[in-house]
């Protein structure tokens, strides 16, 4: 009996201690979140959270760095928190804990649009203003979307690039995503419409599809320079069909005499650059995505605008921007990638 | 039954348990559920100073909203592993009730036939649960690993990996509803009431303890005239109707029905049970140490995001904090068993039976 009760006591006291051990050495590792972000506080009380997709994603890390930037800027307090695995309801927890801690706006990348959208909710009734960026939700769920880029901004991007490139005239040919993506299929209709408008000499011979398949893509480069002998360019509105078209044109006794652009990402492209494989590709910079954000987050908070169309604010060093419609803010004209820049990007 | 019941608390058979108690006030505080409920108080009093903005309603509300469904399911879960079994497909049956709920919604069946038709498939499941534990003998947790697969594949099976996005806005609202100016959802008084309902069932009921009956000695259970097939098989459908119930519940909360619904909440129900006291083993736990075991671990999980401790450090308290409540009565009972063999509850059942 003696030895019963000791060890009930003895279970009873090492529970206790274990918990409390956890949980002061979990909390005042940290319990500060302004000291462990790292950013700076100054006299107003502007806090703005990050929640992007998943953390540990190089797109992401970028877009927080220029969210940083603006932040310190305005003086406020920055923090970037998110799920590790970028699963539709993931980022749930982290919206009731922005809003928990009275963030002022949270800057979300939606893993979903409407998973999340209750949470949403429930943060802006508690007087957190909310900005999507990069990935919207439905529309009711915040008060601004800062959208990257618009489909007239890409297509037009995209024929003045392989224009420049081939002294604006002779074949081209497109190797698109799989052939029913609705985005692909509407900027490549508006670069038709800009062809013939206004690059007359420009002949668009095919459009093929790589099905967003590496090896897909490859091949159909492949039998697009067999082809069409004198093709002078090809342009690829996809991440992965411009990167597979670049790998085999940098083998190919065509490299240097066949143009490729279109949309890519800097560390796929990177080494086709280097190699004079690929004079230009776009996309946007995410970096100034982030900061765009993280200003128009500032001026909701300030009451500078509140989100519908035609309101104007300033953000920082990229200038004056107006809300247009749906609530949506436009970065601008996709961001140009070539030998000069593309070393300060990590993406 | 009385007498085996005497035997098992005191360590004599000669004379009643009462005549051996200790006094009232050691039998209350020197518990497990104590500690664990001693546990909470502190984690919350310091999380209160240390921790910004945890003092507040919303944080209270937060709480309560997510750990409504690891309620729900924890309560059959408790009577579950009281009988030595286990149920591992709760979250799966939670998931395929939220798309079976979400598709009928769709096509056009009111809310309220929709819920009633939802709790019939949870029934089901714990049916088909329970069939293959009693009626085939198989182990529950062989049973239940097999149908945390099934029933999520049939879940994602019917929906695949959309979602289904539009309730009636009444019914979402319902779940975010709070009594008055209260942190406390409305819900959670209908949740109270099972806990109510659960806890009498338990520790008042001769169902109840019939229960602990089995965890102990499921043979001597027997012996005494419990039906123990007929116990596991209202445990089982308990379960598949309660988890049917969480299902509903996270569907109208998030306004989402989709197969991915409540991965991985199985574990985290019954690491809060064990958490709570109740033996792995059977036959040993009360409620409200499974009460305080949810909320303790939704306690620090939310005190530890709002110290932006990252997930994956909270993960690793959490399971540590579990793993050492889950061993910490094995290494106490080796430790007296150096000193004294034989005396655990379980073993004196048996040397007791063993000489009857």
């Amino acid at each position: 009996m003696l030895f019963h009760t000791t060890g009930r006591r003895l279970g009873a006291a090492a529970a206790i201690a274990v918990t409390i051990a956890l949980v002061a050495s979990g909390c005042s590792g940290s319990s500060d979140p302004k000291s462990t972000d790292g950013a700076s506080s100054g006299d107003s009380d502007l806090s703005i959270t990050f929640l992007p997709k998943n953390l540990g994603n190089p797109y992401f890390d970028t877009s927080s760095k220029g969210g940083k930037a603006a932040v310190e800027e305005l003086k406020g307090t920055f923090a970037e928190v998110g799920p590790s695995e970028a699963a539709p309801d993931s980022q749930v927890s982290y919206i009731q804990t922005a809003a928990q801690q009275g963030v002022s706006a949270l800057v979300i990348s939606a893993n979903d649009p409407t998973a999340i959208g209750s949470a949403l909710k429930e943060a802006m009734d508690a007087g957190t203003k909310v900005v999507t960026f990069d990935s919207d939700t439905d529309p009711q769920y915040r008060d601004l979307f800062v959208n990257q880029a618009d489909a007239e901004g890409i297509a037009k991007v995209q024929v003045d690039m392989i224009s420049d490139q081939i002294g604006d005239e002779g074949e081209i040919a497109i190797l698109s995503a799989a052939a029913n993506a609705t985005n692909q299929n509407a900027w490549i209709e508006l670069m038709k419409k800009d062809l013939e408008a206004n690059h007359p000499n420009i002949k668009l011979v095919e459009t093929v599809y790589g099905d967003d398949d590496d090896q897909m893509s490859f091949d159909k480069t492949a039998a697009l320079l067999q082809t069409y002998p004198n093709l002078k360019g090809i342009v690829a509105p996809t991440t992965v069909g411009i990167a597979s078209a670049a790998r085999y044109l940098s083998t190919s006794d065509k490299k240097g005499k066949v143009a490729i652009t279109g949309l890519g990402t800097p560390n796929q492209m990177r080494d086709y650059v280097e190699d004079g494989t690929v004079t230009e590709f776009a996309l946007w910079n995410p970096e100034d995505l982030g900061y765009l954000a993280a200003f128009a987050g500032a001026a909701l908070v300030d009451g500078t605008i509140t989100g519908k169309e035609g309101d104007t604010f300033t953000a920082g060093k990229l200038g004056e921007f107006t809300v247009g419609a749906d609530n949506t803010v436009l970065l601008g004209d996709p961001f140009k990638f070539n030998k000069d820049n593309i070393a300060d990007f990590d993406f | 039954m009385t007498t085996i019941w005497a035997s098992a608390k005191a360590n004599s058979r000669t004379k009643t348990y009462k005549d051996y108690a200790k006094p009232l006030w050691q039998r209350t505080l020197m518990t497990t559920e104590s500690a664990v409920i001693l546990g909470l108080i502190l984690v919350v009093a310091y999380a209160s100073i240390a921790v910004n903005n945890f003092a507040s309603d919303i944080t209270l509300y937060y709480l309560l909203r997510d750990i409504t469904p690891i309620l729900i399911i924890a309560l059959p879960m408790t009577l579950i592993i009281l009988t030595g079994d286990i149920d591992l497909s709760v979250a799966s049956i939670l998931a395929l009730s939220s798309v079976t709920f979400g598709m009928m919604v769709q096509g056009g069946w009111p809310v309220p036939l929709a819920i009633i038709g939802t709790l019939v498939v949870g029934l089901v499941c714990g049916a088909i649960n329970g069939f293959l534990v009693t009626v085939v003998g198989l182990p529950s947790l062989a049973v239940t690993i097999g149908t945390m697969a099934a029933f999520r594949g049939i879940a994602q099976g019917l929906l695949g990996t959309t979602a289904i996005t539009t309730f009636p806005e009444e019914w979402t609202n319902l779940t975010s509803m709070k009594i008055g100016s209260t942190g406390i959802p409305v819900l959670s008084i209908l949740v109270l009431v099972l806990i109510i309902v659960f806890a009498v069932i338990m520790h008042f009921t001769p169902f109840g303890r019939g229960i602990f009956a089995i965890g102990l000695s499921k043979e001597a259970a027997e012996f005494s005239g419990v039906n123990v097939q007929r116990t596991k098989m209202i445990l089982f459908l308990l379960a598949g109707l309660l988890s049917a119930l969480a299902g509903i519940y996270l569907t109208l909360k998030t306004s989402t029905a989709r197969a991915e619904n409540g991965t991985g909440l199985e574990l985290t129900v019954i690491a809060a049970v064990l958490l709570g006291g109740v033996s792995i083993f059977g036959g040993k736990g009360a409620m409200h140490g499974v009460i305080a075991g949810v909320f303790l671990i939704g306690t620090i999980e939310s005190a530890l995001r709002l110290a932006n401790v990252t997930s994956d450090v909270s993960r690793i308290i959490v399971g540590t904090l579990l793993v050492l409540s889950v061993i910490s009565p094995s290494i106490l009972a080796w430790i007296r068993g150096r000193r004294r063999p034989a005396s655990t509850p379980g073993t004196q059942t048996q040397a007791f039976l063993a000489k009857s």
